[in-house]
């Protein structure tokens, strides 16, 4: 276990080096360093010292170097637009993405299990059928289109609901969250539900699959014949044995959320850090986008490290296996 | 005289040697939502090609565009007396004429890097399976690595770099979806080498690369048309979701998803016919595509076969 989990460990690391060195490249070499890291308003003399202060003329190895060390502290540059350091901007948006982010995966397990276990317990029903159906859509439909689209239902034909922003915050633990405001969460409904759909129809699919899977099983058999409420075999025995492939998913789900996330927070501009990303690609202000870059790849790393370890927790054969 | 000694032989009745293929028609056909489908991506496909001839106006052309017939209504009439079906947008561009060449850049974009990410991750995948041991263990380990990050922000990183345009776009969705096909054609690979012809043909001491091309990959391509019609629905998400957040196609070549980003001012206001229409071809042309899929996954896939 403690040798598999130190593998495991080693491997994020390595993982997290050859993106430092993709991102390294990528701005270095196939982007002009000096376009990226001077601001393109710097006259001759002034391009040149700072060439030479950054360090651009030493060899490639030399800068991937001073590069890694910058990041390893912290220090990624300097926004050229908001004249602040890019990892604090950065750090200023991910709560409003996080708490997004969350409220989604909140969103997909409280919609998505109740009805999949529906679906799954009468799946020739007229009901289990249409949720089955619907959910296809959850998946094929583009995202910024449903988002547009409800905009264009709830905020412009109805008017019931505020269509961008964030709304009223309020404070937590030094941080502004919107869901601690009925303004703020009267905001959130249509961003998160728009980040959720997806997850909901995943969720409620593979629970779905697991209650078919697991009703003509022995155990569920055997818990009937002992006269064991049908509810509480459903809800107990059932759920949890389907759960663990669950959680493995949604916990996977929450990296891919917080990517995507850049097109619900673009669609009703919500001032998250995917949002920042699309301004800063925009106007090429490139030190955030490494920023960007360096910390979702990290934040990534760290999730699939965390559901893997969890993995391992809740599935006692998983553990069996890494033992030897 | 000895042909009328003989009994009267019933006739034999041989059965109408049925064709592979008009057997998968026939298959096919079996779902009427599949067949409409299949219609569908075929009258979509012919509006993108045929462009040119079916718009009532050439949407580039700015010398027949007239910023006085902006942000018209569905059924407004232009100066010279025709109909703007769908409206026009901010620039008085006809919004049908509009859709019609943005399908051409969708679909391009979308089939174009499918295909070429097929041949390049079907080639992976097939050497994997080939080679065993080191070489399928260190693709297979960029393959895992590759999809554990999301497409969105593999595309997102790729277009950060080198800008926007529709070759880097193309670029992008090549190394987002190339992963996929690698996967699935090693899978159907180890599975086809394992198989009596594979054995036969490896008696016969043919040449590695007739063995694999001319014996497997045939053998292996249905999983892979499966495959490649999904990705082909995701490349075409993917590509308008890029363009609608401004990072995808250049404005002067308008695809779907920009033509719906440049409505997007104008809906708050109530104009909703510049992004909503675009939106419902880019729908369409999405499940339709996806249903066509389903049903050829449905067909290809032995372990359904009733």
């Amino acid at each position: 276990m403690t040798t598999w989990m130190l593998r495991r460990l080693i491997q994020a690391v390595f993982v997290m080096l050859a993106m430092t060195v993709i991102v390294f490249i990528g701005v270095n070499v196939i982007g002009d360093p000096i376009e990226i890291l001077i601001s393109p308003e710097a006259d001759q003399a002034e391009r040149a010292r700072a060439v030479a202060a950054l360090g651009l003329d030493k060899p490639l190895w030399e800068q991937y170097w001073k590069f890694l060390l910058g990041a390893l502290q912290g220090d990624l540059g300097r926004s050229f637009v908001f004249n602040e350091p890019a990892l604090k901007l950065i750090a200023q948006r991910m709560p409003a993405t996080l708490e997004l982010a969350l409220t989604a995966v909140l969103m997909s397990v409280v919609i998505g299990i109740p009805l999949g276990l529906y679906a799954g317990l009468k799946p020739s029903s007229l009901a289990g059928r249409t949720i089955m159906g619907v959910s296809i859509l959850g998946f094929s439909l583009p995202s910024f289109w449903v988002g547009l689209m409800l905009i264009m239902v709830f905020a412009v034909q109805l008017g019931w609901l505020p269509s961008t922003g964030r709304g009223q915050t309020a404070e937590l633990f030094g941080v502004q969250w919107s869901f601690l405001t009925a303004n703020g969460l009267a905001h959130m409904v249509m961003p998160a539900t728009n980040l959720a759909l997806g997850n909901i129809a995943l969720v409620l699919r593979l629970t779905r699959a697991g209650v078919r899977e697991n009703l003509p099983m022995d155990y569920v058999k055997f818990a009937r014949a002992k006269g064991i409420s049908p509810s509480r075999v459903v809800f107990v025995h059932v759920l949890k044995n389907i759960m663990i492939p669950i959680v493995t998913v949604v916990g996977l789900e929450i990296g891919g959320l917080i990517a995507f996330a850049v097109v619900t927070e673009s669609v009703f501009a919500w001032p998250g850090m995917g949002k920042l990303i699309i301004d800063s690609i925009n106007v090429l202000d490139r030190p955030v986008i490494v920023a960007y870059l360096m910390m979702i790849v990290l934040l990534f790393i760290v999730i699939n490290l965390i559901v893997d370890l969890l993995y391992t927790v809740l599935d006692p054969r998983v553990r069996l296996e890494n033992k030897e | 005289m000895s042909e009328s000694a003989l009994p009267d032989t019933p006739e034999v009745v041989v059965p109408r040697q049925e064709t592979p293929f008009a057997r998968f028609v026939s298959e096919y056909a079996e779902s009427p939502v599949a067949v409409v489908s299949f219609v569908a991506v075929v009258l979509i496909v012919a509006v993108a090609l045929f462009a040119p001839w079916l718009s009532p106006q050439n949407p580039y052309d700015l010398a027949q565009l007239d910023i006085m017939d902006g942000r018209l209504p569905p059924g407004a009439k232009s100066p010279e007396g025709w109909t703007f079906w769908l409206g026009t947008d901010d620039q008085g561009r006809d919004m049908l004429s509009g859709i019609m060449y943005g399908l051409r850049i969708s679909l391009g974009v979308g089939v174009g890097s499918a295909l070429i990410a097929c041949v390049i991750g079907t080639a992976l995948g097939l050497t994997a399976a080939f080679a065993g041991g080191r070489v399928d263990g260190s693709i297979m380990r960029l393959v895992d690595l590759q999809l554990s990050f999301p497409a969105i922000l593999v595309a997102l990183m790729i277009l950060a770099f080198l800008g926007k345009g529709v070759m880097n776009v193309m670029l992008a969705l090549v190394i987002v979806e190339w992963a996929r096909f690698a996967r699935t054609a090693r899978s159907a690979a180890l599975v086809e080498a394992r198989r009596e012809y594979m054995e036969a043909a490896r008696c016969l001491a043919l040449p590695k690369w007739r063995l694999i091309f001319r014996h497997m990959l045939p053998n292996c391509m249905p999983p892979i048309i499966v495959i490649g019609t999904i990705l082909v629905a995701r490349a075409i998400t993917l590509e308008a979701t890029l363009s609608f957040l401004g990072l995808g196609v250049p404005i002067t070549e308008p695809s779907l998803g920009l033509l719906i980003a440049n409505g997007y001012q104008y809906m708050l206001s109530g104009k909703y016919w510049i992004s909503f229409y675009p939106g419902i071809a880019l729908l369409v042309t999405i499940m339709a595509i996806n249903l066509v899929g389903d049903q050829l996954r449905d067909v290809l896939n032995p372990r359904l076969k009733r």
